[in-house]
């Protein structure tokens, strides 16, 4: 790294709130970045999470609450003076400007000259490995490249915090799962904060060091990927992150992985129940069973264990979990 | 054309006949020919016709045809030409120069500040309203407010902004300019406005993200990004303005000319010839200032 990146600062999210008109984007949610995390907002569509992003980026004014980034708050300041920088979702490159142009832009803004940003532009496109295109318009480029150019024109204003608003929604499955790789090694190389909202809990969990689970304008749950996934705290995001049967037991709805989910003899069995379908997934099986209190359960167990001992539909079977891996949900 | 490439579809033509393919080409030439009859019927052979007659002779009391250059050596002979091409020029620059400002400020606020489509909607609706009714009556309306006793001079009398009417506001080259510029300004809004409105706001978005003040946006991004409909406007008002020959003729009282009142007044006089030969210089002058025009910006994206 030849590029001396500021030092990484933590960032604060202070009872954040958003309102547009009587409707609430974001409702007064605290949150503490650690510096040099990976972290992603996760959340379906209208949840709040881009309005987090576009606050702390400083595209979008905050209505109450305040964003502190490195122990000053910097929720008034312009976008360009707080020490983050946006990649937007569908990459915002200039469409008139060439990559290294367009990677040089903030430079030109700052007024810095020709040779001192054209050396700048070719460090950072050296960076994303973009330096044999650094003369094509942004047209000419592929969508994975594009990207690229995108990641270097933020990292040259040095941010503290980089701010990606679903950076692969645009790319193929293929690509996307390359991309995600390079984004990941990119952010360990640079030690700077990565805040990443996506949609998608396939690309959190991959991706993130610590995971903001958002649903109506609050904060569900947050926490380390592995905590947020093996222990769901709601039943919004024990359904959101996927993998998980959500049962209504006598002392209350609990959570269970579907792979955490055992066949056993139905007389000592915790819920009793009846086949519905089979699915076989190649590397897996999913049982579908119509469980007791007219609950659908899936249980996922590995293909040789099934087929040692294969079920048909229809079959009366029991469902039986550890205490462990059982998980009480909140509302 | 994905469409097109299902399995299904090739088969199709994989088993159509050969004929069917060719009768395809057939199709396309049919649908194109309505098209190319009108253009060619109205647009190509009138002006081969001019052509012609640029050509041919006149006297006091006829035309006959002939192949001389004496319109064209009478034209480039007359130092009238040269002034009256000037006046034109003239015209015309000063004409794009406050179309472009005022187009260029309206399309920016409706495309940039007026944030709701229906806003947008109405307000532009707004600007089309003048144009519902005709372009003379739109003209001539200047005249009883600019006129020696018109609202203009009577209000800044009554204000006590200046004693004596003034006498320069109607029947000059500033009514001529002033007509114009109202006639036209909508050419220069409608491309710019359309550009506009097609620039992706994340752009504007990421340029202050990098730290461009609005200024600089504006510099760097948007007027860059709107050139193509800069060019299309431009050349609406600047083609306008130089074929125009009534504007100039009303609202200078008949005191100026430009090549549309050369034309117009061969005209009235019955010589075509020489009328003729006028319509095929300024056309290719015309041709030349949209040549000169197009060399800065391609169009072509933008269509």
């Amino acid at each position: 790294m030849q590029q001396t990146m500021p030092k990484p600062a933590d960032l604060e999210l202070v009872s954040l709130t958003k309102r547009y008109g009587t409707t609430v984007a974001v409702d007064a949610i605290n949150h503490h970045f650690r510096a040099g995390v990976y972290a992603c907002l996760l959340g379906p569509s209208g949840c709040g999470k881009s309005s987090t992003l576009r606050m702390i980026a400083g595209h979008e004014a905050v209505s109450g609450g305040s964003i502190v980034l490195g122990g000053s708050d910097v929720s008034h300041l312009p976008p360009a003076r707080r020490g983050t920088a946006m990649m937007f979702q569908s990459y915002a490159l200039f469409p008139h400007l060439s990559v290294a142009e367009n990677v040089a832009f903030s430079l030109k803004m700052k007024g810095v000259d020709g040779p001192a940003r054209r050396k700048r532009a070719a460090e950072m496109l050296d960076l994303v490995d973009m330096t044999a295109q650094a003369d094509r318009l942004p047209a000419q480029l592929s969508g994975g490249q594009q990207q690229r150019v995108a990641l270097a024109r933020a990292l040259i204003t040095q941010p503290q915090v980089l701010l990606l608003d679903e950076p692969l929604s645009a790319l193929d499955p293929f690509l996307r799962i390359r991309m995600r790789s390079e984004l990941k090694k990119l952010q360990r190389e640079l030690g700077i904060t990565f805040i990443h909202v996506t949609h998608g809990q396939d690309e959190a969990l991959a991706l993130a060091d610590e995971i903001v689970v958002m649903n109506n304008a609050v904060i569900e749950q947050a926490g380390p990927a592995r905590d947020v996934f093996d222990a769901p705290r709601t039943d919004f995001v024990a359904r959101f992150i996927g993998s998980h049967n959500v049962i209504a037991l006598a002392q209350g709805r609990v959570a269970v992985r579907s792979d955490r989910i055992g066949l056993t003899d139905p007389a000592n069995a915790r819920l009793r129940g009846r086949v519905s379908t089979i699915e076989y997934q190649g590397t897996s099986v999913t049982l579908n069973i119509h469980a007791d209190g007219d609950q659908e359960i899936a249980a996922v167990m590995p293909d040789d264990r099934f087929f040692a001992d294969p079920l048909s539909e229809g079959a009366a079977v029991g469902l039986t979990w550890d205490d462990a891996a059982m998980h009480r949900l909140g509302a | 054309m994905a469409v097109l490439d299902t399995p299904a579809a090739r088969d199709a033509a994989k088993q159509a006949p050969r004929g069917l393919a060719l009768s395809r080409h057939v199709v396309g030439w049919l649908l194109a020919s309505p098209l190319a009859l009108v253009l060619a019927l109205f647009l190509i052979l009138p002006i081969i016709m001019i052509v012609i007659v640029s050509f041919w002779g006149a006297t006091e009391f006829s035309i006959y045809p002939a192949f001389q250059f004496d319109n064209y050596e009478f034209l480039f002979g007359s130092p009238v030409t040269y002034s009256v091409f000037l006046n034109t020029f003239k015209y015309a620059a000063i004409t794009w120069v406050f179309t472009l400002v005022i187009g260029f400020t309206v399309a920016y606020f409706l495309a940039f500040h007026v944030h709701s489509l229906t806003w947008q909607v109405a307000l532009f609706l707004l600007c089309t309203i003048p144009f519902w009714t005709s372009n003379i009556i739109r003209m001539i309306s200047w005249i009883p407010f600019l006129g020696r006793n018109g609202i203009a001079n009577s209000t800044l009398i009554s204000w006590g902004v200046i004693d004596e009417p003034l006498d320069w506001l109607l029947f000059s080259d500033f009514s001529v300019i002033l007509t114009f510029v109202h006639l036209y300004t909508l050419f220069m809004v409608v491309p710019i406005f359309n550009t506009m409105m097609r620039i992706d706001k994340s752009l504007i978005e990421a340029a202050y993200d990098n730290g461009a003040s609005g200024f600089q946006t504006l510099v760097h991004v948007i007027i860059p990004l709107t050139k193509p409909g800069i060019m299309i406007g431009s050349i609406f008002v600047v083609t306008l303005v130089m074929g125009d020959f009534i504007t100039v003729r009303f609202m200078s009282g008949s005191q100026s000319a430009n090549v549309g009142r050369l034309i117009s007044n061969d005209i009235a006089l019955l010589q075509y010839p020489s009328a003729a030969a006028t319509a095929v210089v300024l056309l290719a002058t015309v041709l030349i200032v949209i040549g000169i025009l197009l060399r800065f910006v391609d169009i072509r994206k933008e269509l």
